[in-house]
């Protein structure tokens, strides 16, 4: 079949489909291979609520436990701690957690102290930066990162700031408060972190 | 014999006609000018330092575990127990530090002289991309021991992404593969770091080289030989400025590898960690993910991109203009061919304001390795006393990253409304004869 004439509106139209539709398949194609980096469904299921006992932790200490591989800082306050939080205010960038840091926390922690009772403070204890976990200075004295230090935490890794409740200071790379974890109180000494006090119940 | 090789040759010939032309357009008949400097050695020693690395790379994957429990382990096994294990990792760090010293000063020969304008903008943006290719490369190898600076390093990498808006946290976690750097995240990055991204660098080395040899090599005095007077020794029609590149500079680049491999080898077997700046004593400590090291800084050839992400605030709720700060550091790079309006290439004919440009952008560049790498955290109290560190530290950084990115946008002015006073450029290299 000799054909002379070339038709080019049809060999376009033919070159366009062929390619939108070999596009498609590639694309498609991509996608078992990206969704392949998202968490496995073992990695999913890693992620059971943490039961802990909190006799052991002395006013004015720290500690740390693993919910979610994510380190949960759980703090005793001291009352020198809790009294300077409110001056720090000034200071900070969201003081009260209602702005850039309102999805920072659960409801019940949405307050000055950021927790449900004030001396005890239980926080995920990663940087809002880039994701370290900041170092826990509790002592009032002089720091060489802040002559005014009123007890907070300092990371390391870019020198973010933080009050006793992990508020951000103002000036430093970290744009939000620490997040506060889903935790509720299964008697006075006993705290379950991951589980909120409504579910709970 | 040599009639063997004769008939061998000449067998290969018939059934690929194509191989003895390229060789010679790259090796015998690629006329490179003839006034190369000291400068013009760091190019074939990063070839050098690839191949040491792929090799030494091959080696190790023979007692590497890619596997959270198993991964540090291995490194040890590989240190103590493997026969010559330890000189083969040494080789290896070394060379990776090695590699960023020999890729940063072939790069600053590249803007001292010019070698990133027209025709050979191609050259230059292929150069960027393997400098890219290159940090990932080096990111994603130093996660691989699993010791504690590799967990929060990739930690902390992997979050730059995190501050992306809206996408950000999902993004992360799919870098990761968890919610953590854990298995499945050390697993991706060992298949990157051994299979794609090399496979990626060869095939950019291979383009930065072909775009290379179709525009010719600049040189020292930014003329190109191309445009000069014909006709050599070899050839009538090859540049008269230019020689063959084999033997001539095969043979003053061994001079070269020479002098490398000396200081290489003192650096492996007497100061394989060079005093925690090759390789971190954190990273000793196997990784823990409820304990971020004392003091995280990157390895030094990170620290000045490092240092810009943590001077820059978090700004409207969100930490993402650091980041921004950071990869534009290095887009402006990829940019500069177009941000020097200049006709001039060379340092030694251009303008004063020029070279108290480029002399300050090489003092910003050491000042952010200084603030990044923690030295300025060490001096600030040591020379001015009990000051506020974070002030200080912020002014000198900020200060700094203004006159980092100050150099590009000083180069486009000075060029473009011509402020520029440069000295007459020679019509042929000053070294012909």
């Amino acid at each position: 079949m000799a054909n002379e004439v070339v038709d080019h509106g049809r060999r376009r139209f033919l070159t366009a489909a062929t390619s939108v539709v070999g596009g498609v398949g590639i694309v498609s194609a991509a996608v078992p291979f990206i969704k392949s980096w998202e968490p496995s469904a073992r990695a999913k299921a890693a992620g059971a609520p943490v039961t802990q006992s909190l006799k052991k932790i002395e006013s004015g200490q720290q500690l740390i436990v693993g919910w979610r591989s994510l380190p949960v800082f759980i703090v005793n306050r001291t009352p020198t701690q809790l009294a300077a939080l409110p001056k720090q205010d000034p200071r900070l960038v969201d003081p009260k957690s209602d702005g850039s840091s309102a999805a920072q926390q659960p409801k019940y922690a949405q307050n000055e102290t950021r927790s449900i009772k004030p001396e005890w403070l239980v926080m995920i204890g990663i940087c809002t930066h880039l994701g370290c976990v900041p170092n826990y200075v509790g002592e009032m004295k002089p720091e060489p990162f802040d002559p005014n230090w009123q007890g907070g935490y300092y990371c390391p890794c870019h020198h973010s700031r933080y009050d006793m409740a992990g508020r951000v200071y103002q000036g430093v790379p970290a744009p939000k408060n620490m997040e506060i974890p889903p935790y509720h109180f299964i008697d006075d000494t006993t705290v379950q972190i991951g589980v909120g006090p409504k579910e709970a119940a | 014999m040599a009639n063997v090789f004769a008939s061998l040759g000449d067998w290969v010939n018939e059934r690929a006609p194509g191989l003895a032309p390229v060789y010679r357009k790259h090796m015998t008949e690629y006329y490179a000018p003839k006034n190369f400097n000291l400068w013009y050695y760091f190019g074939s020693l990063a070839l050098l330092v690839l191949v040491n690395q792929i090799v030494t790379g091959i080696f190790l994957t023979m007692n590497y575990n890619p596997s959270a429990a198993g991964a540090f382990d291995s490194v040890q096994y590989i240190m103590r127990d493997v026969e010559w294990g330890w000189l083969i990792r040494y080789m290896h760090s070394t060379g990776a530090s090695l590699f960023f010293v020999v890729v940063f000063l072939h790069m600053f020969r590249g803007i001292m002289y010019g070698s990133y304008k027209k025709p050979r903008e191609l050259v230059w943006l292929l150069g960027m991309l393997i400098f890219l290719v290159l940090m990932a490369e080096a990111f994603m190898g130093y996660v691989l021991p699993w010791g504690n600076m590799s967990f929060w390093g990739a930690k902390v990498i992997v979050s730059l992404f995190g501050t992306i808006p809206v996408i950000g946290s999902h993004l992360v976690e799919w870098i990761m593969g968890d919610f953590l750097p854990a298995d499945a995240t050390l697993n991706r990055f060992f298949a990157l770091h051994v299979i794609a991204l090399p496979i990626v660098l060869l095939l950019l080395v291979v383009l930065h080289l072909a775009a290379l040899h179709e525009v010719g090599s600049n040189n020292p005095d930014g003329v190109d030989v191309k445009h000069g007077p014909k006709g050599n020794r070899w050839s009538p029609s090859a540049p008269t400025d230019g020689i063959p590149f084999h033997p001539y500079y095969t043979v003053k680049d061994l001079v070269g590898v020479g002098f490398f491999l000396i200081v290489a080898a003192f650096i492996i077997f007497f100061a394989p960690t060079f005093g925690g700046w090759f390789l971190e004593h954190d990273n000793s400590i196997m990784a823990n993910n409820l304990v971020t090291p004392a003091e995280i800084k990157p390895v030094w050839y990170f620290t000045p991109f490092y240092a810009i992400v943590r001077m820059i605030p978090s700004f409207a709720g969100t930490a993402v203009w650091g980041v921004l700060a950071m990869f534009g550091a290095i887009a402006v790079l990829f940019l500069l061919p177009w941000f020097d309006r200049g006709q001039v290439k060379s340092i030694r004919y251009r303008g004063t304001g020029y070279k108290v440009a480029l002399g300050l952008f090489v003092l910003a560049f050491f000042g952010l390795g200084a603030v990044g790498a923690g030295i300025t955290a060490e001096v600030i109290p040591e020379w001015f006393g009990n000051v506020d560190l974070t002030t200080w530290e912020n002014a000198f950084g900020r200060t700094m990253t203004l006159i980092y990115f100050g150099f590009f946008a000083f180069l486009w002015a000075y060029t473009h409304f011509g402020w520029e006073k440069t000295k007459p450029v020679p019509d042929r290299v000053t070294t012909h004869d």
